[in-house]
This record gives structure tokens, sequence and C-alpha cells, in this order.
């Protein structure tokens, strides 16, 4: 045994620059992909694909064979019930996932496996590590939805080109609430038992009603605010109307304003609540 | 320049959390090459100050200058020349081995082959190279830290933190962790190590404070420690239960200074031998004698005092 080390006259260390250092943060967690991947396929791709066909197909079949509200819906005019939901699927797949993503995870390194604390020991900086982490989950979410894309264009899902800007779409709607979560997961000091709430009594009403399967107007008036606030049923507008009709630039505007604000504040408090639990 | 010997420089460092100050105007100084410790007990402040000194926790008052820099201006250009091993492993469970030495490295800015083949000479030090692509997560203990330290010097650490390195570890995960310590030093590596083992500290360290409370209590080399804090020689005097309270009136007139332990009396004297023929002379009893040298620990527990903190 005589390995050794040799002498430091000088530390081969350096600073990498800020986006450097946010990519060498999504590296880390790609290394973690590249051997666990297989593990996060079923609930990111496999679960909105079954849900399309389901309710796609299945359920479809009533609701083109001519359900009374289906000719009100001027979405639904052109295209059958599979296509209609098609992007918002996608929208709340992406969302769902990101939401999952963005607080056991993040608790874990805070809490759990403590790895946070062995990234902002080397010259990574805490805001450098929130940006990696937050990147490293819109990149997850966009890899995720165009492989559903790709399938359901198969199925026969996807009613044309324009369905490819119902990607980004679902990627902005998706970090818009996960950035807000993951300063709530950063944050959290208990065992996440907030997280289960949140997913039991907000993302899933959030999908049930905001729009995927049919639209708010079909909602009693008093609750249709409660749709309308969710970034779910900003994107899903978005994606489906840019997969189907075409949205009005106002309209498209409106939307995008939304998330965009939702985005940027998840982010600010995000990059805070890092900083401030890895440097006490 | 000035500061070109002294790798860490603190003066009045103080830490708070909240009205609670867990270090309370320590000074201290490191010097390249050496291994420095800081000795003390659960509490004492000692993890509060790697923490600072690995520039990770804002200073609340004093001076510190770390490579010669200021840790609140210089963060991250100061930790990239730093190695760091934290009280608590926090490697990558979910990852192999090699994977953890590899991605820690690219965060210094490494390049890819820099990295791979630091990795391989790095594993090889910690003697894992057999477990090199075995998830971390079943690891013994030995081996986590083991990995751990080999992570630090991924960017070749002008110095390297050691917060408690072998607590918890069978004795010969210590003593091949120890080697490993040693053949560090030996290349130069400046060690700062925190610890609450005597031989810990005895082992590794050419410089020690003793941290209490917060504060630094006593400086040296181990040696100079034990010359002016404890005498040369201790007799260890031992009764059956309750039996030496009659003795203490005559051990304080032979011995400079006397510790009353439930079982045992230990004077401390410059001669030994001397002092227990002149108990045996005076007719105490006891059960059984030991004269020795004084050690580290009898200056810690002196300093510290006996009653447990935690
Ligand atoms: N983040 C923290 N918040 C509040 N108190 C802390 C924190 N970290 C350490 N302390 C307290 O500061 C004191 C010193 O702790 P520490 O530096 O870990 O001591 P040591 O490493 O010598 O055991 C302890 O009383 C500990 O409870
Ligand atoms: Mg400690």
């Amino acid at each position: 045994m005589t390995a050794t080390v040799r002498a430091p006259a000088q530390s081969t260390g350096q600073v990498p620059g800020p986006v450097r250092a946010t990519l060498l943060v999504v590296e880390g967690l790609w290394t973690w992909y590249r051997r666990h991947w297989r593990s996060t396929l079923v609930s990111s791709v496999l679960q909105p694909l079954l849900y399309l066909v389901a309710m796609g197909v299945g359920l479809g079949t009533f609701v083109d064979a001519g359900g009374r509200g289906a000719r009100t819906v001027p979405e639904l005019a052109g295209a059958s019930y599979l296509q209609y939901i098609a992007p918002a699927l996608l929208v709340a797949a992406a969302l769902q996932n990101a939401a999952g993503e963005a607080t056991y995870p993040v608790l874990s390194g805070f809490k759990w496996q403590k790895n946070y604390w062995a990234v902002t020991a080397t010259p990574i900086t805490p805001h450098q590590l929130a940006h990696g982490s937050l990147l490293w989950i819109a990149i997850r979410v966009a890899v995720s939805g165009a492989a559903y894309l790709l399938v359901a264009a198969l199925l026969g899902a996807v009613a044309g080109p324009g369905a490819l800007l119902a990607l980004p779409v679902a990627v902005l709607t998706a970090m818009a609430f996960a950035a807000p979560l993951a300063a709530f997961a950063a944050t959290t000091r208990s065992g996440g038992e907030g997280f289960n709430v949140i997913i039991r009594f907000v993302v899933l009403p959030m999908t049930l009603f905001a729009g995927t399967f049919f639209p708010v107007e079909q909602l009693p008036a008093l609750v249709r605010p409660l749709a309308w606030v969710t970034p779910l049923w900003h994107g899903t507008e978005l994606a489906r109307g840019l997969s189907l009709t075409g949205v009005p630039p106002l309209a498209a505007l409106g939307h995008v304003g939304y998330l965009v604000v939702w985005l940027a504040v998840g982010v600010v408090v995000t990059r805070w609540r890092f900083r401030v639990r890895l440097t006490t | 320049m000035i500061e070109d010997t002294a790798l860490v420089r603190a003066r009045g460092l103080v830490k708070r959390f909240g009205d609670f100050e867990a270090v309370r105007g320590i000074d201290v100084e490191v010097r390249r090459g050496e291994a420095f410790g800081f000795l003390g007990p659960n509490g004492a402040g000692k993890s509060s100050t790697m923490r600072m000194i690995a520039c990770v926790s804002p200073r609340s008052a004093g001076e510190l200058r770390v490579l010669g820099e200021d840790p609140d201006r210089h963060g991250p250009r100061i930790r990239a020349r730093l190695g760091v091993v934290p009280q608590q492993d926090n490697l990558d469970n979910e990852l192999t081995v090699r994977q953890n030495l590899h991605v820690y490295g690219r965060y210094f800015g490494l390049p890819r082959a820099r990295v791979r083949a630091k990795a391989e000479e790095l594993l090889e030090f910690a003697q894992l190279t057999d477990r090199a692509d075995d998830e971390v997560e079943p690891l013994s203990g030995g081996m986590k830290r083991r990995l751990t330290i080999a992570r630090s010097l991924v960017n070749d650490p002008e110095l390297l933190l050691l917060d408690e390195p072998t607590t918890g570890l069978d004795p010969q995960a210590r003593h091949l962790l120890w080697d490993r310590l040693f053949r560090l030093k030996q290349s130069g590596v400046t060690l700062l190590v925190t610890t609450h083992y005597m031989d810990e500290a005895e082992q590794l360290c050419d410089r020690l404070v003793v941290m209490d409370g917060g504060r630094v209590v006593a400086e040296g080399s181990p040696a100079e420690l034990i010359r002016s804090h404890a005498t040369r020689e201790v007799l260890e005097l031992r009764f059956a239960p309750g039996g030496q309270d009659a003795a203490v009136p005559l051990a304080r007139e032979l011995a400079d200074r006397v510790e009353v332990l439930p079982d045992r009396l230990l004077l401390y004297t410059g001669d030994g031998e001397a002092a227990l023929a002149a108990v045996q002379r005076r007719g105490v009893q006891p059960v059984a004698t030991l004269v020795r040298r004084s050690t580290l620990e009898d200056v810690f527990l002196h300093l510290t005092g006996r009653s447990l903190v935690d």
C-alpha cells in the first residue's frame, strides 16, 4: 500500500461562473438520473398516457358520440375528445411531476441525505444550487413531456403542429407551481407531511376541476374563480388553445404573464430559503 | 505577503445563534503545514468554529481570514481551495463511490478527465477501489468516512478541515483513518481537526487549543499543555467504594493537586514513586496503585471539568 496524495502547493480548485455552476448542479443530478431513471418512468410518462387512453379513447367515445355539452365547447368543434384532453394532460402531468420533484427530493437534500451541505461546501453557492435544482426539474418535465407527446401523436391524440408549443407551456406551468413549492420544501423542518396535504388537496382537485377534462364553465359560477387562480388552468387554456384553435394574443399574454409571475416569485423565494438554511 | 504562513487567522471570533453565543471571541492562528486541533467536549463550539472557517456560516463578530482572505467577501474563492470533512457524512447515498468523487470534483470546476484520474488515485488512497462501483448506502461507517475524506481531497486542498473525523468508528477503522491523515500531513497538507479524543489529538496535532463553553481555555503543543497544566506524573490510588475519603487529607499534603473520583484518587506530582512510598509509610491501604505519566486527558479533564456536558 503505497498510495500517496501529492503535496498541494496550490489547490486545483476553481470558481465556476454562475451559469457553469448552475449547469454543474444539473450535471450532478443527471448523474443520479442516469442510474435511476427507470424508477421514474412510470409516474412521469406512463401514467399520463394511461389517463389519455382511458379518458380520451374510452370516455371520449361517449363524448364524441354527442354529449349534450360537447357541442357547445368551441375547442371540441373540430377535434375529438382525445385531442381535447391530450394537451391538458401534458400540462397536468408536467405539473404533478414537477411538484413531486420540488418537494421530497429538496427536503432530503437539506434534512435526510444532507447533500446540499456537501454542494455548498464547494465553490457552488446556495443560489446556484437553487437555480440548478429548479433547472433540473424543468429539464426533467420537458423530456418526459416530449416522450408523452410522441406517444400521444402515435395514438392520434395530437391535432396538429401547434401541439409542439404546448410543451414549453407545460414546462412553464409546471415550474410556476414547482418553484414556490421548492421554497416551501426548503423551509420545511418536519418530515414533509405538508407535501401530502398539498398533493391531495391542491394538486389533485386542480387536475380534476381546473379544466383538464372539461371546461371550467361547467362548474358552478361560485367556484369558477378558484379554478381561474390556479396556474394549471392558465397553462391548460394556453396549451389547448395552441394545440387546437389558436389563442388570441392578449389572452395568451395574460396567461403567460400570470405564470411568469408565479415562477419569478417562486424562484426568488427559493433562492432566499436556500441561502438562509444553508448559511446558518 | 504578511499572511503567508497563517492559513487561518481569527481574532475575537464570535458565533451567535439568536441570543445564544456558541463561540465567544476566540483567537486562533493556523500555520501552513501544521496539524492544528480543536479539542473540547460536546457543545464547546468546535463545529460552529469549523463552519465559519469553511466559509459556510457567516461570523457574528470578530475578524477572520482564511487563506489570507475574508470569508464574507470571497467565500467561493476560498472554498475552492479548501477540503471539508463535516461532522456528519453527507455523501450522495444513491450514487456509487466513484460517482460521488466525480460529481464532487466537478463542483470545483475541474475538467472531466482530471476528475476521473483523481478519483482513481483517491479510491486507492482511501482503500475503496474494490467498492468503487457499489452504491454508498450499504457501506460501513468507516468506509463512508474514508470516502468523505477522499472526496474532500478531490481539489488538492491547501487546508483540510476535519470535524470529528473518527467519532463513532471502531478501533480498526480509526487507526486506518489516522494512518491516512498522517500521510496527508507528511505530504504537506495543513490539517485542522476537531476532536474530543485525547489519543487522536496526541497522535495528529502539532498544536491545539482546548475549547470549552465557546472559549479557548488553553493553547500549545500536546507536550506543552501537559507541562503547563499537569505535573509530570500521576499517582492513581484505587479504593473499595467510599474507602478513599479518609485518604484525601493525606493526598492533598503529598501532591500538587488531587482529583477525587468515585473509586480513585489521582495525585498530581513530579515524582509518583516518592508519593507512593510516602502513602505506604503513612499506613494508607489502597486496593491498587498505579504510577503513570500525565496525559493530555488529565489536562483536558482538569481544564474542562469532569462533569458530563450532555
Ligand atoms: N444552528 C444552530 N442553532 C442554534 N444553536 C446551535 C446551532 N449550531 C450549534 N448550536 C449550539 O451551539 C453550541 C456549540 O455547538 P457546536 O459548535 O456544534 O459544538 P461542538 O462541535 O463543539 O460539539 C451548542 O450548544 C449547540 O447546541
Ligand atoms: Mg461538533
